[in-house]
This record gives C-alpha cells, structure tokens and sequence, in this order.
C-alpha cells in the first residue's frame, strides 16, 4: 500500500462510500419519483368512464379506453399461446435432453432472439403474416409478442428444471418409469415455481411492449370481434394520445400508463413471492 | 388435482370471455391514412356509427403516406390522403384506386411566440424560414411584413413532420411553386429531405410541439391550430394580399379548381390566382378501391360515401373545414355509382 | 471444520445419468414397448419446439436478409456511411441512424455506469442484506417499467427540464460544439439520459450480484494486509468482478441500442450528424417504428428493412459478446435478465 497518513486513507474510503450511496439513493430515487409521479397523474386522470367507455372523436370528452384494456388482454392470451409452448417445451428438451450442437445452436438462437430489437420483430411478422393475409389482426399482434416471450420462458425453464437435483431424477427412474414419465411427472413439477415465475416475467414484459404492435395489431376505436381485426392495445394508445396535443387525450394516456404499470408491476411483484417460496420439491396439487 | 381443474375452468371461462363476440357483432371496416381530416373524419364515423350501429369504421390516423401504402398493399379496406396519389403509386394499385374529396381545408402555418398575436408571412419568407436561410424571428425579412410585432432575437425552431403526410405534399407542393430554390433543392412530396427542423409524428406531433417548444413554427391543419388555441400566420397570396385562413378563403381557393375537376378529382390547389383565396389549401380525398369484393363491408363503404356528401358535409363548417363545391359534390355521386361490390 | 455440506446437489451432475439409466432397461409396470414409444415421441416433440426457436431466428434473419436485398443492390456498403435520407430522389444513406443510435447508447452509458457500479458496490459491500435485498428487488422493477412509459415521462418531465437547464448552460459554454445550441429540449441528450435510467437496473443487479460471488477469502485477505475497506473494493474486488461487471455494461448497451419508443418520443426525429449533444437526432430503431408503416415506394421499404439488418446485426454481436462475459465470472446462478 502508497504511503501517506492513514487519516487520508480513511478519508477517501468515507468519500467513495458516501458516493456510491449516492448512486445507489439516486438510482432508487428515480424509480419512486417514476412511481410517484405516474401515480399521482394518472391517480387524478382515472375515472370510470376510462375503464368502461369507447374512445370518443377527437376534441369531446368522456372518451376512455375499454376497448385498449380488452385488447391488450385478448394480445397476452394469444401471445402466452404462442410463446409458452414453445419455450416451455424448448426449456424441457435443453435442460433434459441437451447435448451436442443442436442444443448448443438453439441457446444462441434464443440469446440472439431475445436480443433482437421488438421493432424488428413488428416488421418481420408484418411481412410474414399481416401482408399475406391482407389485415392487421390481433393473432399477428400475439404472435409478434409471443416471439418475444419465448427466449425469456425457455431460458427460465431450462435454469430451474437444471436446479432441480439428479436425485430426483435416479429415483424415479430406480422405481421404474420412463424418462418421459420422470420429467413430466417429477422433474418439472419440482421446478414448476420457476417456469411460472419466468412466464409470468416474459407476460409482463410483452404486455408493455408497443413497436411491434404498430405493424401488427395496428389499433381500433371499437371492439375487436374474434382474432382476425386489429384491436386497441394499452401501449399503443399511449403513444398515440401523448404525442397528440390534447390534454384529454394527455390524461387518459396517463391513466392508461397507471393501469399498465400497475398490472406489469403487480405481475413481477407476484413472480417474485412465488420464486421466493423456493425451488421446493413441489407437492402434486 | 381439484386445484388443477379449478385453474383450468378459470382458464377457459377467462378464454371464453375475451373471445366471445356479444351482443355487438357490427360489421368492422379498417380505414387509415391523413391526419389533415382526423377532426372530421372522427366526427363522420361517430356519427355514422350512431346512426347505423351494424356498421363501425375504424379509421386510424397515421398520416397519408401510410394511408397510400396500406391501401396499395390492401392492408385496409380504405386510405385517406390529402397528397394525391402519382401515377407510379397508382400503378402498383392491384385494383384501381378512386380519389374521392371529401372537404376542403388549410394548411396554416402556427407558430409559438408569446407576445405575437398577429403574424403576416410572405410566401418567401415562408420558404426561407422552412430552408433555413432565415434563422431568427427578428430577421429583416420577417420585421419589414411585421413592423409592430416585437420579434425577439432567437433563433427560429422549425417543425416539421417525420411521417409521410399529405399536409407535407400541401406545404411543400406550395413552396415549390413559390420558391424556386426551394422546387430545386427541396421538391415535393409526402416526405422530404427536410433542410433545417425537428420531427413531429402526424399533425398531432407537430402540433404538440409547436405548443410546448418555445419560438418555432409548424405547418398544420387549421383545425389543429384553433382546438389548441395556438396563433396562426396571415399569408400573402399572389393576388399580394394578405389573407387568413378562413372558409371562405378556402372555398375561393378552390373555386377555379372546381369548375374545371379532373375526371380523377387529383388536382391541387395551392398558390390560385384569386384575390380571396388562402394560397395553401387543399382538398382532402378518400382513397377508395374501384371494385369491393366483400359484398358487406363494400355496401357499407358506398353508404358512408352517400351520407357524406349529404348529412356529412353540414357537419363540416362547425369544424373550420369547408364543405365540397356543389358541382364538386355531383361529380363525386357519379363516380360512386361507378364502384363495383361484391364478387 | 470442514463439513459435508448438505444435501442440496444443486448443479453437481451425478455419475449416474438418467441416459445411463436407459441403457439398460428393467422391466416396468408401464411395460417395455409403449414406453420407449412415449419417450420417443414426448422427445421428438420437446426436439422439435426447441428446434423452432432455431427455425424462428433463422427466419428472422433470412425475412430481413430478402426484404432489404433492393436496398443493397442499389447502395452496397455504402449504405453504412451514407449520411443522405431523401425519400423523395430515394437516395437512402443509414449513417445518421448509426450515429444517433451509438451517441444516445454512449452517453446512457456515461451516465448509468458510474451510477450503476456505484449502487452495486453500495449494494453489496456496504449494506446488510436485510436493507439491500429489498432495495435490489426495487431497483429490478424499473427493468418491467415499459418503454412507452418512460416516453410519456420523458415527453412531459425530462425534455421540460433540459429545455429549462440547457438553455443556459449553452448560453454560457455554447462555444464548445458539444454544448452548442439551440436547445430544443428534444435531442440526444434527453434520450441518453431517459435511456440511462432505463439500463441502469441491469448494471446494478448483475454487477451486484457479480460482487457478491467474489470470494470472501480475497477481501479477508486484502484486509489482512491493511487496506481499508474501501483500497479492498478498489483494487481487489473490482478487479476480481471485472469481467462479469463488463458483462453487465455490454448488456446494457445491448438493451440499450434496440430501444425504441421511449427514444422516439425525445429524439427529435432529425436525421443529421450535428457534435451538439443538444440536437435533435435519429435512432434506428426510431426511424422504423416512424416510417415504416408509410414507406410508399419499394425502394424506400427496402432501406428501411436495410436499417433493421444492420440494427439485428448489431445488437446479435453485442449480446454475444455481453453474454460470454458473464457466463465466464456467473457459476450457475439464474440468469433472467
């Protein structure tokens, strides 16, 4: 060590600790003044009109943004449809069977999947799905984000069914069954805390996502009938009435970020607890 | 395993819902394209829709360069656009593509200058401003139209759009017949190679930033500018006066134009010749395809066409937009008998 | 005393494994034939979903690699320094995009990594776990906040204020290109700034987390010697975590690049090469969430295909290099970042 009093020494630890309180106070500053502001413009901006009415034509009031929050749901059913099985059933096969290139080759497409940027994601399956078919739908829409779910689900599924112990595995192979019977029957039940935790994540992350459904799902002023219309979505709308220079359409777009924020974050709070209660050996329930 | 079957009847039943068509089964027609028309646009399909509930149009607006792409590439039953279309995008149409008018309206030029009230712009300083050869408010060029106004020393902020917008083919298709150094190093079109300025998405983006960007100056359409209470500029036509934009300044606009309506209803407006008129105006028009396969959805259209040139166009005026010339409004009914529906 | 730890074999992989096991078949109550069948199939199916993770990123690639194939045609590598974007002579240049994209990553990263080692470091060497689990778990949840929020905050709190603070910090050190005005308030600034808050969170939890697998026995030992805590954190820990915590910066950056709403809401939508950090700009990412829904000459739609190439290029590059430095310091743990 230099020398130099130890008083100095002292001193620049007490400086350089102090800073990186800082940083960490600041950091978390900025996520309860988020939190707060959003909360408090979007708290005065509800109403129930926001949650039960259609939008109504530019410049009168009373509009709100039903149809939004339905789509946004219809687009995380079609998206958990899409990504889950996919990613779910890609995590089973890496962590139970992997070995060799071919498992090598999907991580790193997942990695490169997850990484892809979700606009690219939005024009890809415009030119594979909404061109070809002629409209803007809300399947095209789920699908775009359950591309998005599936890096997040497998990678969560391979990480917890590969902390579940090998013990496991021997004794039930030992009593008899088959692999395909160990896995669906013990292996994944044991990590099945994890898996949902990860699913759970990836909804949350996708239900917040807008560039994809811009070429997707488009947007609608009314009701989406079935899968085949484009449908409003949360995200969509935001973007929409915060670059417009109405202050009706100002505060709905707040309301609607209060309401997205509350569900995405109530859903990683939730992801959370269950991931917490640990990787237990999971009674069959 | 009652805890399994209970998550899956709340499954289903949630799945249920969220897909069950109800009691509303209206017959869906997507439309997209100008935000020059949304105000009235969404006043007509509202009222539309009241008056004939099996039929919702959604129209979104996106701005015309979206309109023509996703009516070319048959993304949505119907574009809007305040740019016509040229002959090259018209040929990739795979049906033929009808301009249909719909109003009149101006583009006006608003700006964001406390203390201005009254704004009076020549053409080339119109031109200037948006080249960025002027700079500042207090140029000379801008004081000696303004000689009361007190015009700071700040540079000036020009916005412009940053998606392909009619209002942009309307601007510039007018600086280009003004402004020769503008025709030659600019042109025009739904989207430019903008010299100077920042980018607002839809006239709804231009205009949120004019109202919250001190010292700059946008293009919109009137309506914009008045529901948001932002000033608009006073220009001098070619006639020399100065002219505000008003309906009546925007129907003598497009008076010449409409005594003499191309077959295709494609013309433009802008710069006339007549001492009342708002040099940049514009028709506004609804990209319709010429044959509608889908016999209910192609009924519907033609019925809102009706309606629109009757009931639709007294709503206009209420709204600052003005309503179609008369002869304008025969031709149009001619030419929406002429649309085939069905297979 | 060293004890058996207890039995939790998480991660240790047995000697015997489950395709050992099958080697050597026992006679099973679900009887030999239907058996190998229902592996066989639950196999091939799990295969085949695996295989079409591959399939989909591969299709990405190629959808990409053939839309933008006019563009490329018409402008070769040229399009990467290019800095012209006239859709009316349709001449299609995507450097401004590069640069707006890599300046507002650059500077949300000058930004967030100094806050971000900073909170790891506070967080994991200084803080009792009772105090900074908690706050950990709180700065994650700015990871889930979405990206069209912090636009909507952006747009209506943070391009306010560097309009109201910019102003005259240009006035005064506008002579510094970097500095120079006018100022819009939109810009590039305003976008590294909103993009550092949305990346910081990724620095903190992992470099936290990096720290935290650094062996005690290196600060005891550092310790031992007499430095004080903080020389310990400097010169040894650090250093030890290098290697994960530059993992975690590249991620950032990863995530950073591909943002897409929240930059276009601030940036300006200008497509320029200006030194002022106060301009408007462009992002790649921006200009295709703007223009590609009213591209309306093939041309022009191929450019902005071009762009998403080149956007896809970059950020499977800069993953790949972010994820190999992070499985190199990580043993293990889960990774859901």
């Amino acid at each position: 060590m230099t020398r130099g009093s130890y008083r100095r020494r002292l001193l620049v630890e007490r400086l350089m600790f102090g800073a990186t309180i800082v940083a960490a106070a600041g950091t978390l500053s900025v996520l309860f003044f988020l939190l707060g502001y959003i909360a408090y413009q979007g708290g005065s901006s509800l109403s129930l009109s926001f949650f039960t009415h259609l939008p109504t034509p530019v410049g009168e009031a009373g509009g709100g943004m039903a149809n939004a929050i339905v789509g946004s749901a219809k687009l995380l059913v079609a998206a958990a449809l899409v990504g889950t099985p996919i990613g779910f059933l890609g995590g089973v096969y890496l962590a139970e069977y992997g070995r060799g290139p071919v498992t090598s080759s999907v991580r790193f497409a997942a990695d490169v999947l997850n990484g892809v940027p979700s606009i690219v994601l939005g024009v890809t399956v415009y030119g594979l799905i909404v061109l070809p078919a002629g409209h803007f739908s809300t399947l095209a829409g789920g699908v775009a984000l359950g591309l998005i779910m599936i890096p997040v689900t497998l990678r969560a599924t391979e990480e917890f069914l590969r902390l579940v112990p090998d013990s496991l595995r021997e004794a039930s192979l030992a009593l008899g069954a088959p692999q395909w019977v160990t896995i669906v029957r013990v292996v994944i039940p044991a990590g099945l805390r994890g898996i949902v935790a990860g699913i759970l994540l990836s909804l949350a992350r996708v239900a917040g996502e807008t560039a994809p459904l811009l070429f997707t799902a488009f947007s609608n002023r009314y009701w989406s009938e079935g899968w085949l219309q484009p449908t409003a979505s949360l995200p969509v709308m935001i973007f929409t009435y915060a670059i417009a220079p109405y202050d009706d359409w100002h505060r709905q777009a707040w309301a609607a970020a209060l309401t997205l924020l509350a569900l995405v974050l109530g859903a990683n709070v939730l992801a959370r607890l269950v991931l917490r209660r640990g990787i237990a050996l999971g009674r069959a329930s | 395993m009652r805890r399994r079957r209970i998550w899956i009847g709340w499954t289903v039943l949630a799945a249920a819902l969220v897909t069950a068509p109800g009691a509303y089964a209206a017959q869906l027609i997507n439309g997209a394209g100008a935000t020059f028309p949304y105000p009235i646009y969404s006043k007509w399909f509202d009222e539309f829709h009241k008056k004939y509930p099996d039929a919702a149009i959604n129209y979104q607006s996106i701005g015309s360069g979206g309109g023509i792409r996703q009516v070319l590439e048959g993304t949505v039953d119907f574009g809007a656009s305040d740019g016509p279309m040229t002959d090259e995008q018209l040929a990739q149409a795979k049906v033929p593509i009808l301009h249909l008018p719909t109003v009149l309206g101006a583009v006006v030029a608003t700006y964001n200058l406390p203390g201005v009230e009254k704004l009076k712009l020549t053409p080339e300083a119109l031109a200037g401003i948006f080249l960025g050869k002027i700079t500042t408010w207090n140029d000379p060029a801008l004081v000696k139209e303004n000689p009361t106004a007190k015009l700071p020393a700040i540079p000036i902020v020009p916005v412009h759009r940053s998606d392909g917008s009619g209002t942009s083919f309307v601007f510039t298709d007018y600086l280009s017949k003004v402004s020769p150094e503008w025709q030659k190093s600019v042109g025009s079109g739904t989207s430019v190679n903008w010299p100077v300025g920042i980018g607002g998405k839809g006239n709804e983006g231009v205009t949120g930033l004019v109202k919250q960007t001190p010292n700059s100056i946008g293009y919109v359409e009137l309506v914009y500018a008045l529901q948001n209470g932002l000033p608009y500029a006073d220009v001098r036509n070619r006639a020399g006066r100065y002219v505000p934009p008003t309906l009546a300044s925007v129907t003598a606009a497009a008076a010449a134009a409409a005594a003499k309506m191309p077959e295709d209803f494609r013309v433009s407006i802008t710069d006339p010749a007549s001492a009342d008129a708002y040099p940049i105006s514009s028709f506004t028009w609804l990209l319709i395809p010429s044959r509608i396969p889908d016999k209910a959805k192609g009924d519907i259209i033609k019925q809102f066409l009706g309606w629109m040139l009757s009931d639709g166009q007294a709503m206009t005026t209420p709204l600052n937009y003005a309503p179609l010339p008369p002869a304008v409004i025969d031709m149009e009914r001619r030419a929406i008998d002429k649309i085939t529906v069905g297979g | 005393m060293l004890q058996r730890p207890a039995v939790r074999d998480a991660g240790t992989r047995s000697t015997v494994s489950p395709r050992g096991a099958q080697r050597a078949p026992r006679p099973s109550p679900y009887g030999r034939r239907p058996s190998r069948f229902a592996d066989v199939t639950f196999r091939g199916a799990a295969f085949t979903f695996a295989l079409s993770v591959f399939v989909i990123t591969a299709t990405i690639g190629v959808e990409l690699w053939t839309q933008s194939a006019q563009a490329r045609a018409a402008f070769g590598w040229s399009f990467l320094w290019t800095s012209v974007w006239d859709p009316v002579e349709l001449h299609f240049g995507a450097l401004p995009f590069i640069y707006g994209t890599l300046v507002t990553s650059l500077i949300a990263l000058a930004i967030a990594v100094p806050f971000g080692i900073g909170a790891a470091v506070c967080l994991a060497e200084l803080l009792p776990p009772s105090i900074a689990d908690p706050a950990t778990f709180l700065i994650e949840l700015l990871v889930a906040v979405p990206s069209v929020v912090y636009g909507l905050v952006g747009v209506f709190v943070l391009v306010p204020i560097v309009r109201t603070l910019g102003g005259p910090v240009s006035d005064v050190l506008g002579w510094i290109p970097l500095l120079a005005g006018p100022v819009y308030g939109i810009g590039l600034l305003t976008a590294g700034i909103l993009l550092s808050v949305m990346i910081v969170p990724f620095i903190v939890a992992i470099s936290r987390e990096v720290l935290l697998a650094v062996p005690q026995s290196q600060r005891d030992a550092s310790l031992a010697l007499g430095a004080t805590r903080w020389e310990t954190v400097w010169h040894v820990v650090l250093p030890y975590a290098r290697s994960g915590i530059v993992g975690s910066i590249i991620l950032a950056l990863a995530r950073a690049l591909g943002e897409t709403m929240a930059v276009t809401m601030v940036i300006g939508n200008r497509p320029q090469i200006v030194a002022s950090l106060f301009a408007p700009a462009y992002s790649m990412a921006a200009v295709i969430a703007n223009e590609f829904a009213e591209a309306t000459s093939k041309l022009y739609v191929s450019a902005l295909i071009e762009v998403a190439l080149v956007l896809f290029g970059i950020t499977i590059v800069v993953n790949a290099l972010a994820r190999l430095m992070i499985a190199g310091m990580r043993t293990g743990r889960s990774a859901m970042a």
